[in-house]
């Protein structure tokens, strides 16, 4: 039975659902949320070192459940494995209200003017589908900053001279710095770099009406105790739903998007928290469920008008999945480090991102956040033993003595690196699943042995004795950065959506957040699915006071 | 080393009764065993194995954390799938160390069962089970959890009092005010 029309239903409630919500909800738009995941309060979650978003040996905190999800992940040999949320080539990133924001590490930052034109600035790549973004920097430049202000964001990039131009400063100050920081900051100054205080989605100083960050040990992957780290679920959601236009509606599964015989979207169809269908009837519709989910979402709507399912007409839903080939050095100390200030990364450099020899893009550096005793106890230089009394020894005398910069390496987009439905699997609802297959573009290791060199002379120059390199590997990539599923471009023949995240040819289906970026810059994606989100809330708006896309 | 060995034995033991008297706990050779998963065989092998990986030295090694403790409960928690692999892998152990030196493992003094877990590393170890199953990516899956047990959350029944976070230099408790927790209990959605 169809439930009450509404004007939009936003499916997921993540980085870039959260926003949209907040922002027709203001308009005054009757909204619906629906979420998968759960709405967690950051004061009941643990800090469990085995169990969080990041480190999921006894599975990922804040969901999917390994219960009822399953993906399909075909390896480089072309074999299949039946992969769970808490394995790593699920792909996952998260399912609760926040997304991956009320977890994440919450570095935020802006890409910069080349990364969306990386085409025009560094020529055709074989075997890339590199392109230009149909928009620019400047085009989003406001939409970075409202995101600024309004989620929250701490730092200082004025000694950034590589930084896109803004219009106005952070909103909160840096962190004090820590030990490592100062020590990095000193040293990259000796070696001619332009080091900085990283902006992050953290509260230094009250802010939104909360409190600072306490500075603790456990911080990506982890709820903040202190609801200090900014993301969608303490930011936009409660002022969307503050509105009483937004209806947000938890453990809701989204099955597929209806259409009916005109070719246009007319609601949803998903699993309520009791497993009944139901169908919401809505004006418009946006898919707002992550690199992975999204495209999978789409591929699963199939109608005779849209036999391949929606937006795929000429094969671009799920193409080009790409995350960020992290590269980077770990360096040992003969003097401790590490002084337990959370969260760790906070002093960056952006000499790299751009410019490098005979290389297309780069990657920012920064040090890593804090590596905490079972993270650290696979770090070893190659050839160390991994067991016995010297592993032993090693945790003991490095544990406190150690660091490591690393940055996340833009990729050269591949055609064939992709999420389909699986032909073959359910999920526990008896939705096809996604299937992830492809590799690494052979240039975006190029470019990542580069970065992870300069990594450890920037260590080296620190004073380590002793260095070694962190190296991506060929294999698929996508995880917590994952993007570009679902391409923004002009031509619908190349892309899924328009430059205003609208599909091609369903003018009132969006799909707005990481999956419609064409690149994935040098950076943490936070910021830009955010700005992004913004940026098509305005056009969405702009529309719907035109014609209500009726 | 051996007190607290015995100390925490006992404690088992203690254990044993309440979850015998739930009649979950009944091994392969029929026999009660006080752990959730393992016989007591078993166990013995695991906390000799584990024994192995992080020995002790001036501070407690994994035996002493509770290591052990820790992969009996996530053998019927989370890491439930790898119930087989621990079965035949432990089984393959013993094959291994009868092969090499005409003893069960637990009964090979320290060396001799070093050179069984580095054939078992280099894949070179001999025994009928290694036939099907890879001995290096079994002790692989020993030794990554041997790691989470030791330097994981005390909730999850290993690092016991904070062991491996004191003999890095962390503060355990933690300070700063994150003590608003009860460590000692299992996390809700927590299955053990
Ligand atoms: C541990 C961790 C650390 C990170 N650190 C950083 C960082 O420091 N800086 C940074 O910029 N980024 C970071 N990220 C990445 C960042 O969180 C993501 O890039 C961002 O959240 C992606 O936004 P999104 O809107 O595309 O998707 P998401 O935020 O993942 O939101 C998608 C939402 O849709 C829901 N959903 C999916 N399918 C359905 C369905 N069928 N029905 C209903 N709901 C559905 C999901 O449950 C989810 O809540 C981190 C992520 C993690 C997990
Ligand atoms: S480091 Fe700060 S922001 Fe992060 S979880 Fe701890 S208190 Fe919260």
């Amino acid at each position: 039975m169809a439930l009450k029309h509404v004007n939009a239903v936003i499916i997921g409630a993540g980085a870039a659902g959260g926003i949209v919500a907040k922002e027709l909800a203001v308009a005054g738009l009757s909204v619906v949320l629906l979420e998968r995941g759960k709405w967690y309060s950051p004061f009941e979650c643990r800090k469990d070192d085995l169990r969080n978003q990041r480190v999921t040996a006894l599975g990922s905190a804040f969901g999917p459940d390994d219960e009822r999800y399953v993906r399909v992940f075909v390896d480089a040999n072309g074999q299949e494995h039946l992969v769970r949320p808490s394995e790593g080539n699920y792909h996952n990133n998260a399912a609760c209200v926040g997304g991956g924001t009320f977890s994440y590490g919450a570095l935020a930052w802006r890409y910069m003017e080349k990364d969306f034109r990386m085409r025009s600035t560094y020529g055709a790549v074989e075997g890339s589908t590199l392109e230009d973004w149909p928009i620019s920097y400047q085009d989003l430049e406001p939409y970075y900053e409202k995101a600024e202000w309004e989620i929250g964001v701490s730092g200082d990039d004025s000694k950034n001279v590589f930084r896109a131009p803004r219009n106005k400063p952070l909103p909160m100050p840096p962190m004090p710095p820590s030990r490592e920081h100062q020590l990095l900051k000193d040293t990259a100054e000796l070696l001619g770099l332009h080091p900085f205080d990283a902006p992050m989605l953290r509260n230094t100083v009250p802010y939104n009406g909360r409190g600072a960050c306490m500075r603790c040990r456990w911080c990506v992957g982890f709820a903040c105790e202190v609801d200090a780290k900014n993301g969608t679920h303490n930011t936009v959601i409660p002022k969307a739903l503050a509105t009483k236009n937004c209806e947000l509606r938890t453990e809701c599964v989204a099955k597929e998007i209806l259409t009916n015989a005109q070719g246009r979207v007319t609601g949803v169809a998903y699993f309520d928290a009791n497993d009944r269908l139901q169908e919401q009837p809505a004006d418009l519709v946006v898919v707002s469920c992550s690199a992975t989910e999204s495209p999978r979402l789409l591929l699963n709507s199939k109608s005779q008008l849209f036999p391949n399912g929606l937006g795929n007409r000429n094969d671009w839903v799920g193409r080009n999945l790409q995350g960020h080939a992290y590269a980077g050095a770990y360096g040992l100390f003969d003097f401790d480090v590490y002084d337990d200030l959370g969260p760790g990364a906070s002093v960056a450099v952006c000499d790299y991102n751009h410019g490098n020899p005979g290389l297309a893009g780069g990657a920012a550096l920064a040090n890593e956040f804090i590596r905490l005793p079972y993270n650290f106890s696979t770090i070893r230089p190659p050839g160390a033993p991994r067991w016995g009394a010297a592993h032993k020894e090693f945790m003991r005398k490095w544990f406190k003595r150690h660091t490591a910069v690393h940055g996340p390496v833009q990729e050269m987009p591949v055609f064939d690196s992709r999420v389909q439905v699986d032909p073959k699997v359910k999920d526990y609802w008896g939705i096809p699943v996604a299937r992830l297959s492809g590799l690494n573009h052979p240039h975006t290791l190029e470019v990542a042995k580069y970065i992870a060199l300069k990594a450890e002379t920037w260590l080296k120059e620190a004073g380590a004795i002793q260095t070694w390199l962190k190296m991506p590997g060929r294999g698929l990539s996508g995880g917590q950065h994952q993007a570009g599923t679902c391409r923004m471009g002009n031509d619908p023949k190349t892309s899924v959506v328009n430059k205003y995240c609208q599909v091609h040819d369903v003018d009132n289906l969006f799909v707005v957040d990481a999956s419609v970026h064409v690149t994935n810059g040098g950076f943490n994606p936070g910021l830009t699915i955010m700005a992004i989100a913004y940026y098509a809330s305005d056009h969405i708006l702009t529309t719907w006071k035109d014609r209500k896309f009726r | 080393m051996k007190k607290s060995n015995r100390l925490s034995r006992r404690k088992f033991i203690k254990l044993a009764v309440s979850v015998a008297a739930s009649g979950s706990a009944i091994s392969c050779a029929g026999t009660i065993s006080p752990w959730r998963f393992l016989s007591g065989e078993e166990a013995q092998i695991v906390e000799a194995i584990c024994g192995q990986i992080i020995p002790a030295d001036q501070d407690p090694g994994a035996t002493q954390a509770g290591v052990v403790n820790f992969i009996d409960r996530q053998l019927v928690g989370h890491l439930r799938r790898h119930q087989k692999a621990y079965r035949e892998g432990l089984a393959g152990v013993n094959q291994t160390s009868l092969a090499r030196f005409g003893k069960k493992f637990v009964d090979l003094p320290a060396p001799q069962q070093t050179e069984v877990l580095t054939a078992l590393d280099k894949n070179e170890a001999p025994g009928e089970i290694w036939q099907q199953r890879s001995a290096k990516e079994f002790f692989d899956l020993v030794v990554s959890h041997t790691m989470q047990g030791f330097y994981g959350d005390p909730r999850h029944g290993g690092n016991r009092d904070g062991v491996s976070w004191r003999m890095v230099g962390l503060s355990y408790p933690p300070i700063r005010g994150r003590l608003r927790y009860d460590l000692t209990k299992p996390a809700p959605k927590e299955s053990a």
